[in-house]
C-alpha cells in the first residue's frame, strides 16, 4: 500500500533525526544541495529560476518528485533572488543576465568592501557602518545613503532633528524608493517560499533545513574584508580579525535561532567557506575560525537546534579539532575531506553527510558513481550516523547519475 | 646584510623588511640587488609552504610585502629588471567562471618563480586562450575554475586549443574548487595540480624537459 505523504513525512524526518543522533535507521539517508539542477533539469534557464515565481517552482517541484531524495530545500530565498537584486542594484553578485550568462549559476564578486581603517567604525557602531558606508558599497541604488548624517545623532527633538534634511534631496529620495521596491519583492519572496513550504509538506518532504547562519570569520571575510584583507588581516590587525567576528557572532546566533524557530525546523545550515586546510594553518584555524564557529554551533545547541555545517573544501587534517562538540547533536556535511578518515575520527561523535565528487557527476556513469556510493555506504554507513549526499551543490551534474547515486543508497543502504 | 632582508621576508616581518629596503636605497644600493634578493626570498617562502608550514595565508601576505618592496624600489630604477624567464605560461579563470582567488596567486607564484605569465583575467573566452597562445608562443597554459560549469569550458577550451593546431605545442594544466583528475581526463588536460607550488614544480618539469 502507497504511502501517505504524513507518513512520508514523518518516516524521512525520523531517517534523518536518527543519522543525526547516531542511532541505525532503517536505512541511509540521501539529501542533496540540488543548486541550480532543477533549472537545466527541467528545461529553463538559470535567469527564469532567479525571476519567474511559477517556472521555478514547476522546476523544483518536478525535480523533487522525480527524484524523490528525503528532504527537499526551500529554493525561494536562495535562487528566486533576481527581482530583488535588481531592485538594489546589487554589486555583490553576478547573477544570469547580470554579469554571467542565462544558464550560469550566480557568482560571487570577491573584494574588499570594507577597508581594513575602518574596523574601528564597524566595531564601534555597526548599524551606523552599515548603512551610510557599507551598504552604498554593496548596493548601488543605496549609494546616496552615504550622505546621511550619523544615525545615532537624531536623539530626540532638537537633538539632530536637522540631519533629516539630508534625505530631502532627489538622490536620497530615490534610494528610498529603491528600497521599497526591492522591500515588495522580499515580501513577494516569502510568500512564495511560505507557499512553496506548505507545498512540500503536503507532498510528503520536509525541509532540510530551518535556517542559515555562516561561522563569523566567513562573514567577515567574504562579506566585508575579502579573502585577501582577512588574510592579511590576520599578520596585520589580528585583535581587530578577532573582535570583528566576536561581533558577528550574536548576530549569527541569533539569525539562526529566530529563523529555526519561525519555520519549526531545526536544523540549521552552516555554508563554510574559508577555513579549510589550504586556506590557513592549523594554528590560523584555532585562532581565528573554529572558536566563532563553535560558539555559533554550542549556541544553537542550547537551543534545541541541530548545527549542520557544510565543511566546503578540505578538513582532513583538522578533523580532531572539529570533533570537539557534544554528541550526537550536529551534522557535518564535507565536500573533499577524506570520509574514511572522518568516520574513524568523528564516527561515534557527529552524523558525517557528503560527499561523492561532482567531477563523478558531472563526467562519469551510473555505475561508477553506485560504486563509489557503495564504498561510503560500506565503510561510512556503518553502523548509522551516515547521510549520502554530493560534495556540494549539484549544478550540472548528469541527470543519470543523480538517480543512481538516490536509487542505489534507496536500495543498498538498507541497514537489516 | 644581503641575509636580513632575505630572512625578515622569509618570516614575513613587514616592518623590518620595509625598514632595510629604506635602508638600503638610501645608502644607494642598486635597486636590482634588492629585487633580486626578494625574490629569492618568494622562492623560499614557496618551499614552505610546500613542506606545509606556510599556507594561503602567507602567500598573500609575502605578496604583499614584495608589492611594497617593488613600490618603494620602483622610482630608483635606471635600468628595467633583466630577469632570466624560464618560459612563458598563459592562465586565466574559463568562460562562465569568475572565481580568482586562486588563479591570482598561482599566477603570482609562477611569477616570482621566474615564468613570464600572461594573466587573461575571469571568464575567459576559449578563443582567447588561443589568441594568446598564437601571439606569445607561450609553452605551458593553466586553465582554472571553481563551478561545476567549468568542467566543460574547460573541455571546449582544450577543444578550441586542438582546433587551432596547437595542442601539440603546449601543455595544459587545470586547478581549482571542484577540479579533480577526473575532470583532467573529461577535458583532456595534461595535469591537474592541487595548489600553486604544486603547479608551479609541475611547470618547471615541463619547461626543463624541453
Amino acid at each position: 500500500m502507497e504511502k501517505s505523504p504524513e507518513e512520508l513525512y514523518s518516516e524521512r524526518t525520523k531517517r534523518v533525526e536518527d543519522a543525526i543522533q547516531l542511532k541505525v535507521p532503517d536505512r541511509v539517508p540521501v539529501l542533496l544541495h540540488f543548486a541550480f539542477f532543477p533549472a537545466s533539469y527541467a528545461g529553463i534557464t538559470c535567469a527564469e529560476a532567479m525571476y519567474d515565481y511559477d517556472k521555478m517552482r514547476m522546476a523544483w517541484v518536478k525535480t523533487l518528485t522525480d527524484f524523490q531524495p528525503d528532504m527537499c530545500e526551500n529554493p525561494f530565498t536562495m535562487r528566486l533572488l533576481g527581482p530583488v537584486l535588481e531592485a538594489l542594484d546589487f554589486k555583490q553578485l553576478r547573477w544570469p543576465g547580470h554579469g554571467v550568462g542565462p544558464m550560469s549559476t550566480y557568482q560571487f564578486v570577491e573584494g574588499e568592501y570594507m577597508k581594513a581603517e575602518e574596523y574601528d567604525a564597524f566595531l564601534s557602531d555597526l548599524s551606523d557602518y552599515m548603512v551610510r558606508t557599507y551598504w552604498p558599497r554593496i548596493f548601488g541604488a543605496l549609494e546616496p545613503f552615504k550622505m546621511l548624517s550619523p544615525l545615532h545623532e537624531l536623539i530626540s527633538y532638537y537633538m539632530g532633528i536637522t540631519n533629516l534634511a539630508a534625505l530631502d534631496t532627489p538622490e536620497v529620495t530615490s534610494a528610498f524608493e529603491s528600497l521599497l521596491k526591492a522591500a515588495v519583492e522580499a515580501r513577494r519572496m516569502l510568500a512564495g517560499a511560505l507557499a512553496y513550504a506548505e507545498e512540500m509538506k503536503r507532498l510528503g518532504f520536509p525541509s532540510q533545513f530551518g535556517a542559515l547562519a555562516q561561522a563569523p570569520f566567513d562573514i567577515i571575510a567574504d562579506f566585508f574584508r575579502g579573502t585577501r584583507g582577512a588574510m592579511l588581516d590576520m599578520y596585520r590587525n589580528p585583535d581587530k580579525l578577532i573582535e570583528a567576528t566576536e561581533k558577528m557572532l550574536p548576530i549569527m546566533l541569533h539569525i539562526g535561532v529566530s529563523g529555526a524557530k519561525r519555520t519549526g525546523i531545526p536544523r540549521v545550515f552552516i555554508p563554510l567557506h574559508k577555513g579549510d586546510d589550504s586556506f590557513m594553518s592549523p594554528e590560523q584555524f584555532k585562532t581565528f575560525y573554529w572558536p566563532g564557529l563553535r560558539a555559533l554551533m554550542l549556541g544553537l545547541i542550547d537551543e534545541g537546534l541541530t548545527p549542520c555545517p557544510l565543511f566546503e573544501g578540505n578538513y582532513t587534517s583538522r578533523l580532531e579539532i572539529i570533533a570537539d562538540i557534544p554528541k550526537g547533536k550536529a551534522c557535518y556535511a564535507f565536500e573533499s575531506t577524506d570520509l574514511f578518515k572522518a568516520k574513524e575520527v568523528l564516527g561515534d561523535h557527529v552524523c558525517i553527510r557528503g560527499n561523492v565528487p561532482l567531477s563523478l557527476l558531472c563526467t562519469r556513469t551510473p555505475d561508477e558513481v553506485k560504486y563509489y556510493c557503495k564504498r561510503l555506504i560500506d565503510v561510512v554507513g556503518r553502523g548509522g550516523g551516515y547521510i549520502m549526499d554530493a560534495g556540494a551543490g549539484i549544478d550540472d551534474a548528469k541527470a543519470e547519475n543523480v538517480h543512481a547515486m538516490i536509487d542505489f543508497t534507496k536500495e543498498y543502504g538498507i541497514y537489516r | 646584510m644581503a641575509d636580513d632582508l632575505v630572512k625578515a621576508l622569509v618570516d614575513l616581518e613587514e616592518k623590518e623588511v620595509l625598514r632595510i629596503v629604506e635602508q638600503r636605497l638610501s645608502a644607494g644600493e642598486n635597486p636590482l640587488m634588492i629585487l633580486d634578493e626578494s625574490r629569492y626570498a618568494m622562492e623560499i617562502v614557496g618551499k614552505r609552504f610546500e613542506a606545509g608550514e606556510y599556507f594561503i595565508p602567507e602567500l598573500v601576505y609575502s605578496g604583499e610585502i614584495l608589492r611594497e618592496i617593488t613600490e618603494m624600489v620602483k622610482p630608483r630604477l635606471t635600468e628595467a629588471a633583466q630577469v632570466k624567464r624560464l618560459g612563458k605560461f598563459v592562465i586565466g579563470t574559463v568562460a562562465g567562471d569568475i572565481h580568482d582567488i586562486g588563479k591570482n596567486i598561482v599566477a603570482f607564484m609562477l611569477d616570482v618563480n621566474g615564468f613570464e605569465v600572461y594573466d587573461l583575467g575571469i571568464d575567459v573566452p576559449a578563443q582567447k586562450f588561443v589568441e594568446t597562445i598564437e601571439e606569445t608562443r607561450a609553452e605551458i597554459v593553466g586553465l582554472s575554475g571553481f563551478l561545476t560549469l567549468a568542467f566543460d569550458s574547460m573541455k571546449e577550451t582544450v577543444g578550441a586549443i586542438t582546433a587551432a593546431g596547437l595542442r601539440d605545442k603546449v601543455k595544459i594544466m587545470i586547478g581549482g574548487g571542484q577540479i579533480d583528475d577526473e575532470v583532467r581526463k573529461y577535458a583532456g588536460a595534461d595535469a591537474y595540480r592541487p595548489d600553486a607550488m604544486a603547479a608551479v614544480s609541475l611547470a618547471k618539469e615541463w619547461v626543463g624537459g624541453k
